[in-house]
């Protein structure tokens, strides 16, 4: 297991501090975490906890203003220059005046890939998340989730081992959560993908993670590391189980020493 | 055509339409009806009713021209002309539209150009911004007659003075509704791109523009309805010779009341099919490119 | 490289000042009053270099917009102060020095626009600052090019003659104003508006009326209903009437539609809200949905309030008592008097955005609470 211990993620005493016109906000401050390759983190807190904020520093849409933060080795900045990191939205965020597959190649174009490359591509990456046959759609034409599914192909479609999702199920019905929980861990299980994970929701965190990062406001920092006693292969029923119930419970013990709970 | 789009839409249209047609008539009547009688009085006739009501209907300069006046007179001059006889609505349209299409083709490309400019570079963002928006409070068709009779002092008349006017009108709302347009794109679609790490020139091609053609149509419908407006008005002065405009004036010298309603049919006609026209290229465009079908 | 292309006007102002300077004097061989140039050129030069030597020990925006708004007005002053007697007498030297401030000015609007200040007050200052200096260039430059190349009078008058005309003929621009603007364009504004909205809400009480009179509207609002203006002068005479009719017609359609479409924003579940406090049709008209379409009623106050100008300036084309805006555009260009018509197209230019000023101030003092209008 010594691809494991491979450092994805590495941030030491990360923080970073808002300038606004009624004084500094304080998103993010002495974090650290690795996130070693294979992982499945998921960051959990009520918002305004920043960790919205350090997916984002992570991808080089935001700058930490303190400590230190490599991707892959390398700067965020570095990092997304060499598209090191796919990005999932909390919303689709699908161009509407392009169809499925070719908003799955949008990123393809970008990076310069020929046709021939793009159509394999996006078959491939179609077949992972189920949405087969549904490439010459116009998003409209899809539901929620499917859409959700198709924007996660994009950030599949090229090929990069780290995925940044920020709650891209939040604005889904649970029904539909659940489903693409499940799909997700398939996914993640046969690409082997290292996966940052953003909710507000404990059941998914617990379901979904191999570690849990929970995280407190005011300001944004790491109250608790939470490592999974899960085994890989995660049916939907394991979330009944003593197991799944007693790292909730943690979860939750976790937000509320952060004083999550107050307001 | 559904069924129920006829019920609650034609019908209620044509109701207003007949009911518009109909206080017209009467209205020809009462604004005529003075005249007529004080004619009959001093051609010492007297008329039953209904022959008086008809003579309302048929004086040759009316106060009021009713509507089959108007009809005749614009069907004569549109089809039983020839295209190039000075008389002809088909000539007169044909000069304003020619001169209309120049001024908001210049006007739009002009348009798009200024907001492409001023979406990228900040100090024009700034600067130039705040005047395009205050420029719309301005009644700049009031300074239409002196492009005119200006540059047809420097020997430049014909066409080009008309379009100036009309690229003037239009290429506001172009650039406005552009500036909004490439605007548009959400802050987490631009974030997108970032991740994608692509270059300011693939944002623009593969993001802005695409999400900024709606914005485009919308503008162009208001576009090249001002520039008709504006290319009537500039026919306006200098007595120019041919035009919607100069029907208008025209017919305000000599009193042709008739032919002053039916240029001005004419000129809504010309409106109605431009419009219609910018509104069907916006529908294909739309739906060549995935829009909802409404 | 980065901080040559972030100065890049400055750099090009210096060169175009040498250019000047091999060039000199500003005047062609015969000027009546010949000009040397230097001191202008010295300090155009001072400035940039200044710049440059600033940007190089990396100090703020607000001190190189300083400088450079201090070398680019300056000298600009100096130029045109030498115009007198010179008309149509410049050389190349004067155009290149005049290109060169203005190089400077857009160097300093580029500087002023990276400043992002935390106070409100400064903000605002800088938002009224920076499209100012664009205003006021528009008029250097038109004054330089209009004098210096010595353009015909009639082409394009330098904006130093429009003044004076305007200063010189106060009583008759303000006949012309009492005539067109508090007459015709109030009268037919308050009218029109007034009427849109009457109508606006019995089609909104009846459906049938909503359903027929909208389309119409809309299309009417494409249409050149200004061509009413020559049957508005047979009908009701020359003088304001006529002119207060066309601006009732123009503005009445606008209203319509937008109090219409205003009227449908109120959301179903604040209606549902209404619904269930068994509250009638005018206490819902009143108490929700008359707020809630106060933006699209305000956006017709303010389409109209241009709309009502160019109706009525462009009626009095059609015939006029002899006083109005309209009317004397139109004789005064018959009579090639260009600064005059100038003068008219700037009283109007300032009559419509302070018509419009004020109903934007309304506007936000009554729809205060629009998202449109929170947070500046």
């Amino acid at each position: 297991m010594s691809v494991t211990s491979l450092s994805v993620v590495s941030a030491r005493k990360l923080g970073l501090t808002f300038e606004t016109g009624d004084g500094p906000v304080h998103a993010l401050s002495n974090v650290d975490l690795e996130v070693s390759k294979g992982d499945f983190v998921s960051f959990i807190g009520p918002s305004g906890c920043g960790k919205t904020t350090f997916l984002r520093v992570i991808a080089d849409l935001e700058k930490n203003t303190d400590g230190e933060i490599t991707v892959n080795g390398m700067t965020p900045e570095e990092a997304r220059k060499s598209r090191s990191y796919g990005y999932v939205f909390q919303a689709p965020a699908l161009y509407p005046w392009r169809t499925i597959e070719k908003n799955i190649a949008l990123p393809l174009e970008i990076m310069g890939h020929s046709a021939a490359e793009r159509g394999k591509r996006i078959e491939r990456t179609l077949d992972l998340v189920n949405l087969s046959g549904f490439g010459k759609k116009y998003p409209w034409q899809l539901s929620g989730g499917m859409q959700q599914r198709a924007s996660i192909a994009r950030a599949l479609a090229f090929d990069a081992d780290l995925l940044l999702m920020d709650e891209p199920f939040g604005a889904l019905d649970e029904i539909v959560r659940d489903h693409l929980n499940e799909q997700l861990l398939k996914l993640w299980a046969r690409t082997e993908k290292t996966i940052c994970f953003v909710t507000h929701s404990i059941p998914e965190a617990v379901y979904l993670s191999t570690r849990i990062v929970v995280m407190s406001p005011r300001p944004g920092r790491v109250t608790d590391i939470i490592e999974s006693t899960l085994p890989k292969e995660r049916p939907l029923e394991i979330r009944e189980t003593p197991e799944f119930l007693e790292i909730a419970h943690r979860v939750r013990e976790g937000l509320r020493a952060g004083h999550s709970y107050e307001e | 055509m559904k069924p129920d789009s006829l019920k609650n839409r034609t019908l209620p249209v044509l109701t207003i339409l007949v009911v518009i047609v109909a206080v017209w008539y009467v209205g020809a009547y009462f604004m005529n009806a003075p005249f007529q009688r004080d004619l009959d009085r001093r051609g010492n006739v007297t008329s039953t009713a209904m022959e008086f009501v008809g003579k309302t209907m048929a004086q040759p300069k009316p106060v009021l021209p009713a509507p089959h006046q108007v009809a005749q007179n614009l069907f004569e001059n549109t089809f039983l002309r020839r295209v190039t006889s000075n008389r002809s609505l088909v000539y007169h349209a044909w000069v304003t539209l020619s001169s209309t299409v120049a001024g908001f083709t210049m006007g739009t490309l002009l348009g798009i150009l200024i907001a492409v400019g001023i979406v990228h570079v900040k100090a024009l963002d700034r600067s130039l911004m705040p005047w395009i928006i205050a420029s719309q409070t301005i009644p700049i068709l009031a300074i239409a007659p002196m492009v005119i009779v200006v540059l047809a002092a420097v020997n430049i008349t014909g066409l080009l003075p008309k379009a100036l006017i009309s690229t003037y009108l239009s290429f506001f709302p172009v650039a406005v509704g552009m500036v909004k347009g490439l605007r548009s794109p959400e802050l987490i679609q631009l974030d997108l791109m970032r991740t994608y790490n692509a270059s300011a020139a693939q944002t623009f091609w593969k993001l802005r523009v695409p999400a900024s053609i709606p914005f485009l149509f919308t503008s162009m419908k208001v576009a090249i309805a001002a520039s008709l407006v504006g290319a009537i008005v500039g026919e306006l002065p200098t007595g120019a010779v041919a035009g919607i405009g100069s029907k208008l004036l025209a017919g305000a010298y000599y009193s042709q009341t008739i032919d002053i309603w039916a240029a001005l049919i004419a000129g809504s006609v010309l409106a109605a099919l431009l419009v219609t026209i910018v509104g069907i290229v916006a529908r294909i465009v739309d739906r060549s490119m995935g829009g909802r079908p409404a | 490289m980065r901080r040559l292309k972030r100065n890049w006007q400055p750099l090009l102002a210096g060169l175009l000042t040498a250019l000047a300077a091999a060039r000199l004097p500003l005047t062609l061989p015969d000027a009546p009053a010949p000009i040397e140039g230097g001191m202008t050129i010295a300090l155009i030069i001072l400035a940039a270099a200044l710049n440059v030597v600033l940007t190089l020990g990396d100090r703020g925006h607000a001190m190189r917009a300083g400088v450079l708004f201090v070398g680019a007005h300056i000298p600009a002053a100096m130029l045109l102060s030498r115009l007198d007697g010179n008309e149509g007498q410049m050389s190349a030297s004067f155009f290149l020095m005049i290109a060169a401030s203005w190089l400077l000015a857009w160097g300093t609007v580029s500087e002023l626009a990276q400043i992002e200040p935390r106070s409100s007050t400064a903000r605002s200052f800088l938002r009224l600052l920076i499209p100012a200096i664009f205003g006021i260039w528009i008029l250097i430059l038109w004054e330089a090019v209009t004098r210096g190349a010595g353009i015909p009078f009639i082409l394009l008058p330098p904006p130093s003659a429009i003044g004076a005309r305007i200063a010189g003929s106060v009583s008759v621009l303000w006949a012309d104003v009492q005539q067109t603007i508090f007459k015709a364009v109030l009268f037919g504004y308050v009218v029109g508006c007034a009427s849109g909205f009457a109508v606006a809400i019995l089609a909104d009480r009846f459906a049938f009326l909503r359903r027929g009179l909208i389309p119409i509207g809309n299309m009417v609002s494409a249409l050149p209903i200004i061509g009413v203006a020559p049957i508005m002068v047979m009908w009701f005479g020359f003088d304001w009437q006529s002119k207060a009719a066309v601006v009732i017609i123009m503005t009445f359609f606008p209203m319509l539609v937008n109090t219409v479409a205003g009227l449908g924003v109120a959301g179903a579940m604040e209606r549902d809200l209404m619904r269930s406090y068994a509250s009638d049709y005018w206490q819902t008209l009143i108490k929700l949905r008359l707020p809630a379409a106060m933006p699209f009623i305000f956006n017709a106050l303010k389409i109209n309030s241009t709309l009502a100008l160019i109706g009525a300036i462009v009626a009095e084309f059609f015939g006029t008592p002899i006083v109005g805006m309209g009317f004397r555009i139109s004789t005064e260009i018959g009579r090639m008097n260009v600064d005059m018509v100038w003068a008219e197209i700037a009283v109007a230019a300032l009559i419509g955005s302070v018509f419009y000023g004020v109903v934007a101030l309304v506007e936000r003092a009554t729809t205060f609470w629009h998202p449109s209008n929170r947070g500046g």
